[in-house]
């Protein structure tokens, strides 16, 4: 049977958005997220919240091989938001990845364009976990100094592919990195270094 | 209290989605802000809806308000920095009515803050939203009339002509002229409209603790100020940029360093300066009274 969405669809997409928009608003600083979903598995309640919570027929959603592989995930993200599902990452506003370490190249997303640096990709990661601390050093809007933080895993050379993404800012891609119970933002104003 | 003050949450009115915008509105205005606040100061287009007032009523600012508003949220509105003028006090009631959010006129106690124009007094502090209601989101609009012409120099980053508008003001007046809706560089790259507050306000954007958002209804625009990002006005070395200054203080609480309203009292010329923020004019003037 088809697993269900929002137990309540106003206030639970609202309470989803408030928390990813805090979260690119303070880049590095994970925020909760508890959207009480239960989805199929790769899925993982987190990406699901924010599927449910932001995408919809405007919306092309591109889905990793883990997530692309399990039928049962196509169905469930095509029932409850419409979002026609895409195959070609630079054609979607919004890339779901289950596992990031296996992510496609940053650069394969849509960028946006100089006029319109907006239509760019956002990508929504499922991390193992995000800790604070060691790992990576950010700078930039939204960061009072300097934060640092720690995802895991990431996509394989991820400081230099986020380097590449933000020296051709305003065009980039967006990232919103989520883990059990907690979604952290990585827009692509932030300057990401090791440390 | 100014406006009748605010308001306990309350059942919203039946009929209606929460906040009034339906959900699928919503989306569309809550993925607009994620970018605007992903790129500091550039114009996201969005699809604005009609809403149930006229456009320079606050349609933009209404309706990104309806977008991020919670049930836990306390909504404050203000027209020129007043808590009881026309376009504040149907806001805030619209607001209460449509979502059953609490409302107030307490900057402090705020979460979220829809403004006209200007930037309370009160320091804003982390966790706190201000949205902007934008009449021209479009800094270069009077020097260059063609969307299409703008998009491309906002693109290139070619803000040269905002520089020459600038200088005419002192080749003509001798110093900057322009006191509202003063042009700021966002985060060093974005040249942006602050929305017609007055230039006194502008230092208060730089380096904020809160998110400021601000929404365009008529013109279908989005941007935003994350928290903690440089808002430089532009200026010259030899003609730095300097906010108003006021001879007197406020006639009602005394404050110095405020944004002064001028008030006239009769028909021989009388008049008084008061603080254009009613909230901290007010709690001055009960504070002094204790």
């Amino acid at each position: 049977m088809l697993a269900p969405g929002f137990a309540d669809p106003v206030h639970d997409a609202q309470a989803t958005f408030r928390a990813v928009m805090d979260a690119l608003a303070r880049p590095g600083l994970p925020r909760p997220l508890t959207p009480g979903l239960n989805p199929p598995v790769p899925l993982t309640p987190e990406l699901a919240a924010v599927a449910l919570a932001l995408t919809d027929a405007d919306t092309p959603v591109w889905l990793d091989a883990g997530l692309a592989a399990e039928p049962a995930v196509a169905t469930y993200l095509r029932f409850h938001t419409g979002a026609p599902l895409t195959e070609d990452p630079a054609g979607a506003a919004f890339a779901l990845v289950s596992d990031p370490a296996r992510c496609p190249p940053l650069a394969a997303f849509a960028p946006g364009t100089p006029a319109y640096p907006d239509t760019s990709t956002t990508l929504v990661l499922a991390c193992a976990a995000i800790t604070d601390g060691e790992g990576l050093s950010l700078t930039g809007p939204g960061i009072r100094g300097t934060v640092r933080v720690a995802p895991a895993p990431l996509p394989e050379g991820f400081v230099a592919q986020r380097a590449e993404n933000h020296a051709g800012f305003p065009l980039g891609v967006d990232l919103i990195l989520t883990t059990p119970g907690r979604v952290a933002g990585l827009p692509r104003s932030t300057t990401v270094t090791e440390g | 209290m100014g406006g009748g003050g605010g308001a306990e949450p309350s059942a919203p009115q039946s009929g209606y989605n929460f906040a009034y915008l339906d959900e699928g509105t919503k989306r569309m205005i809550r993925r607009a802000i994620l970018k605007a606040i992903a790129v500091p100061g550039y114009q996201v287009p969005f699809a604005s809806r009609e809403m149930p007032m006229p456009y320079g009523w606050g349609t933009g600012g209404v309706q990104v308000t309806a977008a991020i508003l919670g049930r836990a949220d306390v909504l404050k509105v203000i027209d020129q920095g007043a808590d009881d003028t026309t376009n504040a006090v149907s806001i805030r009631r619209f607001f209460a009515k449509t979502s059953g959010v609490a409302t107030t006129t307490r900057t402090t106690e705020a979460t979220v803050i829809q403004t006209r124009h200007r930037i309370p007094e009160t320091p804003l502090t982390e966790g706190q939203t201000l949205v902007y209601q934008v009449p021209i989101p479009e800094p270069l609009r009077f020097l260059e009339p063609r969307e299409t012409e703008t998009r491309q120099l906002h693109a290139l980053a070619e803000y040269g002509a905002m520089h020459v508008k600038l200088y005419e003001d002192i080749s003509r007046h001798g110093h900057i002229a322009t006191t509202y809706a003063y042009p700021v560089e966002v985060a060093g790259r974005y040249v942006m409209d602050p929305s017609p507050t007055p230039k006194f306000d502008n230092p208060k954007m730089d380096d904020c603790p809160a998110l400021q958002l601000f929404g365009a209804g008529r013109e279908r625009r989005i941007y935003a100020v994350p928290p903690y990002t440089s808002v430089r006005s532009l200026d010259f070395e030899d003609h730095p940029f300097r906010v108003q200054d006021f001879t007197e203080p406020c006639a009602l609480c005394g404050a110095r360093g405020h944004y002064l309203d001028e008030v006239v009292t009769d028909d021989a010329g009388g008049r008084m300066y008061i603080c254009s923020d009613t909230d901290i004019c007010e709690t001055r003037v009960a504070e002094a009274a204790r």
